[in-house]
Protein backbone atom coordinates (compact mmCIF):
# COMPACT_ATOMS: atom_id res chain seq x y z
CA UNK A 1 0.00 0.00 0.00
CA UNK A 2 0.92 3.53 -0.86
CA UNK A 3 -0.39 6.74 -0.27
CA UNK A 4 -2.16 8.15 -3.43
CA UNK A 5 -1.70 11.34 -4.56
CA UNK A 6 -3.64 13.37 -7.47
CA UNK A 7 -2.29 15.88 -9.50
CA UNK A 8 -3.89 19.10 -11.49
CA UNK A 9 -3.17 18.95 -15.69
CA UNK A 10 -0.77 22.30 -15.07
CA UNK A 11 1.40 20.01 -13.07
CA UNK A 12 1.11 16.98 -15.09
CA UNK A 13 4.27 18.54 -16.98
CA UNK A 14 6.03 16.96 -13.83
CA UNK A 15 4.63 13.62 -13.57
CA UNK A 16 4.94 12.85 -17.20
CA UNK A 17 1.36 13.42 -17.79
CA UNK A 18 0.60 11.33 -15.11
CA UNK A 19 -3.28 12.09 -13.23
CA UNK A 20 -2.14 10.06 -10.55
CA UNK A 21 1.09 9.32 -8.54
CA UNK A 22 1.94 7.20 -5.35
CA UNK A 23 4.49 7.71 -2.44
CA UNK A 24 5.68 6.99 0.83
CA UNK A 25 6.05 9.10 4.44
CA UNK A 26 4.63 9.80 7.94
CA UNK A 27 3.70 13.11 6.63
CA UNK A 28 3.13 15.48 3.67
CA UNK A 29 6.58 16.95 4.39
CA UNK A 30 8.14 13.09 4.06
CA UNK A 31 5.44 12.36 1.23
CA UNK A 32 6.42 15.08 -1.11
CA UNK A 33 10.12 14.59 -0.52
CA UNK A 34 9.96 11.17 -1.46
CA UNK A 35 7.88 12.15 -4.83
CA UNK A 36 10.38 15.10 -5.74
CA UNK A 37 13.24 12.17 -6.02
CA UNK A 38 11.43 10.70 -8.82
CA UNK A 39 9.69 13.56 -9.98
CA UNK A 40 12.04 16.66 -10.27
CA UNK A 41 10.87 19.81 -9.61
CA UNK A 42 7.34 19.29 -8.34
CA UNK A 43 7.89 20.14 -4.35
CA UNK A 44 9.09 23.18 -5.62
CA UNK A 45 6.11 24.02 -7.10
CA UNK A 46 3.94 23.37 -4.14
CA UNK A 47 6.50 24.65 -1.37
CA UNK A 48 8.46 27.74 -0.60
CA UNK A 49 10.67 28.68 2.18
CA UNK A 50 7.47 29.71 4.05
CA UNK A 51 5.31 26.10 3.39
CA UNK A 52 2.65 25.18 1.09
CA UNK A 53 2.44 28.20 -1.31
CA UNK A 54 -0.73 30.93 -1.14
CA UNK A 55 -2.09 29.62 -4.22
CA UNK A 56 -1.99 25.78 -3.56
CA UNK A 57 -4.29 23.85 -1.73
CA UNK A 58 -3.62 20.37 -0.75
CA UNK A 59 -6.07 17.95 0.63
CA UNK A 60 -5.88 14.59 2.80
CA UNK A 61 -9.24 12.34 2.21
CA UNK A 62 -10.86 14.94 1.04
CA UNK A 63 -9.90 17.93 4.01
CA UNK A 64 -7.40 20.58 3.70
CA UNK A 65 -4.17 19.83 5.14
CA UNK A 66 -3.78 23.91 6.47
CA UNK A 67 -6.24 22.87 8.85
CA UNK A 68 -4.83 19.73 10.34
CA UNK A 69 -1.38 20.57 10.75
CA UNK A 70 -0.28 21.24 6.95
CA UNK A 71 3.29 20.04 5.86
CA UNK A 72 3.65 18.54 9.18
CA UNK A 73 0.01 16.32 8.72
CA UNK A 74 0.37 12.61 9.42
CA UNK A 75 -0.67 11.01 6.55
CA UNK A 76 -0.71 7.09 6.40
CA UNK A 77 -1.27 4.15 3.62
CA UNK A 78 -4.24 4.50 1.79
CA UNK A 79 -4.71 8.10 2.35
CA UNK A 80 -5.68 10.05 -0.90
CA UNK A 81 -3.74 13.46 -1.09
CA UNK A 82 -5.47 15.81 -3.89
CA UNK A 83 -3.28 19.18 -4.78
CA UNK A 84 -5.12 21.46 -6.43
CA UNK A 85 -4.90 25.31 -7.53
CA UNK A 86 -6.49 27.65 -5.16
CA UNK A 87 -10.13 28.42 -6.20
CA UNK A 88 -13.79 29.69 -4.62
CA UNK A 89 -16.39 27.52 -5.23
CA UNK A 90 -19.97 27.43 -3.56
CA UNK A 91 -23.65 28.48 -4.83
CA UNK A 92 -23.84 32.85 -5.83
CA UNK B 1 -47.13 32.73 10.19
CA UNK B 2 -48.16 35.77 8.99
CA UNK B 3 -45.55 38.67 7.19
CA UNK B 4 -46.71 42.08 5.43
CA UNK B 5 -44.55 41.28 2.75
CA UNK B 6 -42.60 38.26 0.93
CA UNK B 7 -38.94 40.32 1.91
CA UNK B 8 -40.65 39.98 5.46
CA UNK B 9 -40.46 36.28 5.36
CA UNK B 10 -36.70 36.06 4.84
CA UNK B 11 -34.96 33.56 7.33
CA UNK B 12 -36.39 32.06 10.17
CA UNK B 13 -35.69 28.77 8.33
CA UNK B 14 -36.63 25.02 9.59
CA UNK B 15 -34.22 22.92 11.23
CA UNK B 16 -34.72 19.41 11.18
CA UNK B 17 -32.46 16.46 12.09
CA UNK B 18 -31.30 13.95 9.83
CA UNK B 19 -31.40 10.81 11.82
CA UNK B 20 -31.21 7.74 9.42
CA UNK B 21 -27.79 9.63 7.49
CA UNK B 22 -26.42 10.28 11.54
CA UNK B 23 -23.87 7.89 12.70
CA UNK B 24 -25.35 7.56 16.00
CA UNK B 25 -27.56 9.23 19.26
CA UNK B 26 -24.68 10.93 20.42
CA UNK B 27 -23.29 12.17 16.43
CA UNK B 28 -25.88 13.80 15.15
CA UNK B 29 -26.57 15.79 12.17
CA UNK B 30 -29.27 18.58 11.37
CA UNK B 31 -30.37 20.26 8.09
CA UNK B 32 -30.71 24.09 8.36
CA UNK B 33 -33.44 24.43 4.95
CA UNK B 34 -32.31 27.51 3.68
CA UNK B 35 -34.42 26.36 0.31
CA UNK B 36 -37.29 27.51 2.52
CA UNK B 37 -36.53 31.06 1.81
CA UNK B 38 -39.11 33.23 -0.28
CA UNK B 39 -37.20 32.59 -3.58
CA UNK B 40 -35.81 29.32 -2.15
CA UNK B 41 -32.52 30.01 -1.52
CA UNK B 42 -29.49 30.96 1.70
CA UNK B 43 -28.82 33.89 -1.16
CA UNK B 44 -32.31 35.83 -0.31
CA UNK B 45 -30.39 37.07 3.21
CA UNK B 46 -27.64 38.49 1.92
CA UNK B 47 -29.24 40.12 -0.83
CA UNK B 48 -32.01 41.75 1.53
CA UNK B 49 -29.13 42.78 3.57
CA UNK B 50 -26.71 44.75 1.09
CA UNK B 51 -29.66 46.13 -0.84
CA UNK B 52 -30.99 48.01 2.28
CA UNK B 53 -27.28 48.79 3.21
CA UNK B 54 -26.88 50.24 -0.09
CA UNK B 55 -29.96 52.04 0.58
CA UNK B 56 -29.14 53.70 3.50
CA UNK B 57 -25.55 54.44 2.45
CA UNK B 58 -26.90 56.12 -0.05
CA UNK B 59 -25.60 54.38 -3.18
CA UNK B 60 -28.85 53.12 -4.28
CA UNK B 61 -31.09 55.52 -5.57
CA UNK B 62 -34.71 55.20 -7.76
CA UNK B 63 -34.52 53.24 -10.56
CA UNK B 64 -30.28 52.47 -10.02
CA UNK B 65 -28.95 49.78 -11.99
CA UNK B 66 -27.77 47.35 -10.03
CA UNK B 67 -24.59 44.85 -11.48
CA UNK B 68 -23.82 41.68 -9.85
CA UNK B 69 -22.09 38.45 -11.18
CA UNK B 70 -23.26 35.13 -9.89
CA UNK B 71 -23.99 32.08 -11.02
CA UNK B 72 -27.18 32.11 -9.98
CA UNK B 73 -28.72 32.24 -6.56
CA UNK B 74 -27.79 35.72 -5.58
CA UNK B 75 -29.16 36.43 -8.98
CA UNK B 76 -32.14 34.94 -8.10
CA UNK B 77 -32.50 36.77 -5.06
CA UNK B 78 -31.24 39.96 -6.07
CA UNK B 79 -34.21 40.08 -9.01
CA UNK B 80 -36.87 39.87 -6.04
CA UNK B 81 -35.25 42.60 -4.01
CA UNK B 82 -34.65 44.78 -6.90
CA UNK B 83 -38.43 44.36 -8.96
CA UNK B 84 -39.68 44.97 -5.23
CA UNK B 85 -37.66 47.93 -4.51
CA UNK B 86 -37.67 49.60 -7.77
CA UNK B 87 -34.23 48.76 -9.93
CA UNK B 88 -32.96 47.22 -12.56
CA UNK B 89 -30.47 44.52 -12.43
CA UNK B 90 -27.83 43.29 -14.89
CA UNK B 91 -26.09 39.71 -13.77
CA UNK B 92 -22.98 38.63 -15.13
CA UNK B 93 -23.53 34.71 -15.42
CA UNK B 94 -20.93 31.64 -16.36
CA UNK B 95 -22.74 30.28 -19.82
CA UNK B 96 -22.28 27.04 -18.03
CA UNK B 97 -24.60 27.42 -15.31
CA UNK B 98 -28.37 25.70 -15.50
CA UNK B 99 -31.13 26.69 -17.62
CA UNK B 100 -33.71 27.21 -14.71
CA UNK B 101 -31.54 29.97 -13.40
CA UNK B 102 -31.98 31.37 -17.07
CA UNK B 103 -35.39 31.45 -16.97
CA UNK B 104 -36.10 32.34 -13.55
CA UNK B 105 -34.18 35.69 -13.49
CA UNK B 106 -35.73 36.55 -16.76
CA UNK B 107 -38.87 35.90 -15.55
CA UNK B 108 -38.29 38.16 -12.68
CA UNK B 109 -36.91 40.90 -15.43
CA UNK B 110 -33.87 41.26 -15.19
CA UNK B 111 -31.16 41.08 -17.75
CA UNK B 112 -28.14 38.27 -18.14
CA UNK B 113 -24.77 39.40 -19.31
CA UNK B 114 -22.85 35.69 -20.40
CA UNK B 115 -19.45 35.26 -19.05
CA UNK B 116 -17.19 32.40 -20.75
CA UNK B 117 -17.78 28.56 -18.96
CA UNK B 118 -13.69 28.46 -18.68
CA UNK B 119 -12.96 29.99 -15.14
CA UNK B 120 -16.27 29.56 -14.35
CA UNK B 121 -17.24 32.34 -11.05
CA UNK B 122 -13.87 33.71 -11.40
CA UNK B 123 -14.37 35.10 -15.10
CA UNK B 124 -17.98 36.51 -13.95
CA UNK B 125 -16.52 38.50 -11.38
CA UNK B 126 -13.72 39.59 -13.81
CA UNK B 127 -16.26 40.52 -16.96
CA UNK B 128 -18.79 42.04 -14.17
CA UNK B 129 -15.67 44.45 -13.11
CA UNK B 130 -14.87 45.11 -16.86
CA UNK B 131 -18.41 46.22 -17.13
CA UNK B 132 -18.45 48.37 -14.12
CA UNK B 133 -15.84 50.13 -15.30
CA UNK B 134 -17.37 51.17 -18.16
CA UNK B 135 -20.32 52.29 -16.67
CA UNK B 136 -20.06 53.97 -13.17
CA UNK B 137 -23.52 55.13 -12.97
CA UNK B 138 -24.37 51.01 -12.24
CA UNK B 139 -24.05 49.86 -9.15
CA UNK B 140 -22.30 46.59 -8.03
CA UNK B 141 -22.80 45.17 -4.43
CA UNK B 142 -20.52 43.00 -5.04
CA UNK B 143 -21.52 40.04 -2.56
CA UNK B 144 -17.79 38.69 -2.66
CA UNK B 145 -16.59 41.64 -0.54
CA UNK B 146 -19.90 43.11 1.08
CA UNK B 147 -19.63 43.25 4.70
CA UNK B 148 -23.80 42.91 4.28
CA UNK B 149 -23.12 39.89 2.99
CA UNK B 150 -21.35 38.38 6.35
CA UNK B 151 -23.59 41.06 8.14
CA UNK B 152 -26.96 39.21 7.15
CA UNK B 153 -25.64 35.49 8.81
CA UNK B 154 -23.91 37.11 11.55
CA UNK B 155 -27.41 38.65 12.61
CA UNK B 156 -29.74 35.41 11.69
CA UNK B 157 -28.70 32.80 10.61
CA UNK B 158 -26.13 32.09 13.46
CA UNK B 159 -28.61 33.72 15.99
CA UNK B 160 -31.08 30.66 14.55
CA UNK B 161 -29.16 28.19 14.48
CA UNK B 162 -27.90 29.22 18.14
CA UNK B 163 -31.68 29.00 19.45
CA UNK B 164 -32.76 25.76 17.95
CA UNK B 165 -29.64 23.97 18.81
CA UNK B 166 -27.70 25.57 21.54
CA UNK B 167 -26.00 22.57 22.08
CA UNK B 168 -24.22 22.74 18.29
CA UNK B 169 -20.19 21.22 18.19
CA UNK B 170 -19.87 21.72 14.56
CA UNK B 171 -21.64 24.19 11.39
CA UNK B 172 -21.03 23.07 7.84
CA UNK B 173 -21.91 25.12 5.09
CA UNK B 174 -20.89 25.65 1.44
CA UNK B 175 -17.72 28.06 0.83
CA UNK B 176 -18.74 30.44 -2.03
CA UNK B 177 -18.31 34.14 -1.20
CA UNK B 178 -17.85 33.12 1.88
CA UNK B 179 -20.34 35.52 3.70
CA UNK B 180 -22.36 32.50 5.12
CA UNK B 181 -19.30 30.40 6.93
CA UNK B 182 -17.78 33.33 8.31
CA UNK B 183 -20.76 35.44 9.16
CA UNK B 184 -22.58 32.52 11.15
CA UNK B 185 -18.78 30.96 12.02
CA UNK B 186 -18.18 34.24 14.36
CA UNK B 187 -21.53 34.53 15.43
CA UNK B 188 -21.21 31.06 17.07
CA UNK B 189 -17.75 31.36 17.98
CA UNK B 190 -18.36 33.94 19.70
CA UNK B 191 -21.02 32.31 21.55
CA UNK B 192 -20.13 28.73 21.61
CA UNK B 193 -16.74 27.54 23.21
CA UNK B 194 -14.95 25.25 21.06
CA UNK B 195 -17.12 25.20 17.88
CA UNK B 196 -15.86 23.89 14.84
CA UNK B 197 -16.44 25.98 11.50
CA UNK B 198 -16.22 23.76 8.83
CA UNK B 199 -16.31 24.54 4.71
CA UNK B 200 -17.08 22.57 2.25
CA UNK B 201 -15.76 23.74 -1.57
CA UNK B 202 -16.95 22.21 -4.69
CA UNK B 203 -13.86 20.31 -6.67
CA UNK B 204 -15.16 20.83 -10.36
CA UNK B 205 -13.58 18.53 -13.54
CA UNK B 206 -10.61 19.98 -15.68
CA UNK B 207 -12.90 21.53 -17.90
CA UNK B 208 -14.03 24.24 -15.85
CA UNK B 209 -10.53 24.60 -14.11
CA UNK B 210 -8.06 22.55 -16.49
CA UNK B 211 -5.73 25.64 -18.08
CA UNK B 212 -6.17 27.98 -15.45
CA UNK B 213 -2.76 29.13 -13.61
CA UNK B 214 -2.09 28.62 -9.99
CA UNK B 215 -1.23 32.20 -9.10
CA UNK B 216 -5.05 33.52 -11.10
CA UNK B 217 -6.21 31.74 -7.46
CA UNK B 218 -9.20 33.89 -6.48
CA UNK B 219 -10.27 34.47 -2.81
CA UNK B 220 -12.69 36.67 -2.12
CA UNK B 221 -12.24 39.81 0.15
CA UNK B 222 -14.92 38.53 2.90
CA UNK B 223 -12.97 35.67 3.41
CA UNK B 224 -10.81 35.13 6.76
CA UNK B 225 -9.44 31.68 7.02
CA UNK B 226 -8.95 32.22 10.96
CA UNK B 227 -12.84 31.65 11.33
CA UNK B 228 -12.71 28.55 9.59
CA UNK B 229 -11.23 25.12 11.81
CA UNK B 230 -11.60 22.99 8.71
CA UNK B 231 -12.14 23.21 5.15
CA UNK B 232 -12.73 19.91 2.92
CA UNK B 233 -12.94 19.87 -1.22
CA UNK B 234 -15.54 17.51 -2.53
CA UNK B 235 -15.78 16.01 -6.27
CA UNK B 236 -18.70 16.19 -8.29
CA UNK B 237 -19.15 12.36 -8.00
CA UNK B 238 -19.26 12.61 -4.07
CA UNK B 239 -21.87 15.97 -4.11
CA UNK B 240 -23.72 13.96 -6.14
CA UNK B 241 -23.89 10.78 -4.50
CA UNK B 242 -24.75 12.44 -1.08
CA UNK B 243 -27.75 14.47 -2.74
CA UNK B 244 -29.19 11.57 -3.60
CA UNK B 245 -28.42 9.76 -0.40
CA UNK B 246 -30.05 12.58 1.21
CA UNK B 247 -33.20 12.02 -1.13
CA UNK B 248 -33.30 8.24 -0.72
CA UNK B 249 -32.72 8.54 2.58
CA UNK B 250 -34.29 11.27 4.52
CA UNK B 251 -36.76 12.31 1.71
CA UNK B 252 -35.01 15.57 1.76
CA UNK B 253 -34.74 17.04 -1.90
CA UNK B 254 -31.58 19.19 -1.98
CA UNK B 255 -29.86 20.76 -4.73
CA UNK B 256 -26.17 19.27 -5.54
CA UNK B 257 -24.02 22.12 -3.95
CA UNK B 258 -25.98 20.35 -0.23
CA UNK B 259 -24.84 17.19 -1.49
CA UNK B 260 -21.16 18.41 -1.30
CA UNK B 261 -21.96 20.23 2.20
CA UNK B 262 -23.24 16.59 2.99
CA UNK B 263 -20.23 15.34 2.26
CA UNK B 264 -17.68 17.43 4.70
CA UNK B 265 -20.45 16.84 7.45
CA UNK B 266 -20.18 12.89 7.27
CA UNK B 267 -16.80 13.29 7.51
CA UNK B 268 -16.33 15.40 10.24
CA UNK B 269 -19.07 13.28 12.03
CA UNK B 270 -16.98 10.19 11.27
CA UNK B 271 -14.08 11.53 12.78
CA UNK B 272 -15.90 12.49 15.80
CA UNK B 273 -17.26 9.15 16.01
CA UNK B 274 -14.24 7.66 15.85
CA UNK B 275 -12.82 9.50 18.71
CA UNK B 276 -15.40 8.57 21.12
CA UNK B 277 -16.87 12.43 20.70
CA UNK B 278 -20.59 13.97 21.06
CA UNK B 279 -21.30 15.99 17.87
CA UNK B 280 -24.55 18.17 17.26
CA UNK B 281 -23.38 18.98 13.41
CA UNK B 282 -25.62 21.55 11.83
CA UNK B 283 -25.06 21.56 8.06
CA UNK B 284 -26.38 24.47 5.77
CA UNK B 285 -28.88 23.29 2.77
CA UNK B 286 -28.85 26.25 0.71
CA UNK B 287 -31.17 25.21 -2.05
CA UNK B 288 -33.71 22.88 -2.98
CA UNK B 289 -32.54 20.58 -6.23
CA UNK B 290 -35.79 22.24 -8.38
CA UNK B 291 -32.95 24.58 -10.25
CA UNK B 292 -31.18 21.13 -11.37
CA UNK B 293 -33.05 18.87 -12.75
CA UNK B 294 -31.94 19.93 -15.84
CA UNK B 295 -28.42 19.26 -15.11
CA UNK B 296 -29.30 15.44 -15.38
CA UNK B 297 -28.57 15.07 -11.53
CA UNK B 298 -31.50 12.97 -10.38
CA UNK B 299 -31.99 10.42 -12.81
CA UNK B 300 -30.03 7.49 -14.44
CA UNK B 301 -27.12 6.25 -12.75
CA UNK B 302 -24.55 8.14 -10.94
CA UNK B 303 -22.03 7.40 -13.66
CA UNK B 304 -24.51 9.00 -16.18
CA UNK B 305 -25.56 12.16 -13.86
CA UNK B 306 -21.79 12.84 -13.71
CA UNK B 307 -21.12 12.81 -17.24
CA UNK B 308 -23.71 14.94 -17.78
CA UNK B 309 -22.41 17.02 -14.92
CA UNK B 310 -18.70 17.47 -16.13
CA UNK B 311 -18.30 21.29 -17.20
CA UNK B 312 -21.43 22.28 -14.96
CA UNK B 313 -21.24 24.59 -12.23
CA UNK B 314 -23.33 23.36 -9.81
CA UNK B 315 -22.94 25.04 -6.80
Amino acid sequence: MAIEVRIPTILRSYTGGQKSIEGTGSTLDELLADLDGRYGGLRERLVDDAGLRRFINVYLNDEDVRFIGGLSATVSDGDTVTVLPAVAGGSR
Amino acid sequence: MRYESILDAVGGTPLVGLPRLSPSPDVRLWAKLEDRNPTGSVKDRAAAYMVAAGEKDGLLYPGATILEPTSGNTGISLAMVARLRGYKLICVMPENTSEERRILLEAYGASIVASPAAGGSNEAVRVAQGLAAEHPDWVMLYQYGNEANTRAHYETTGPELLTDLPEITHFVAGLGTSGTLMGTGRFLREHVPGVQIVAAEPRYGELVYGLRNLSEGFVPELYDESVLTSRFSVSSADALRRTREMLSVEGLFAGISSGCVLHAALGVAAKAQAAGQRAEIALLIADAGWKYLSTGAYGGTLAEAEARLEGQLWA
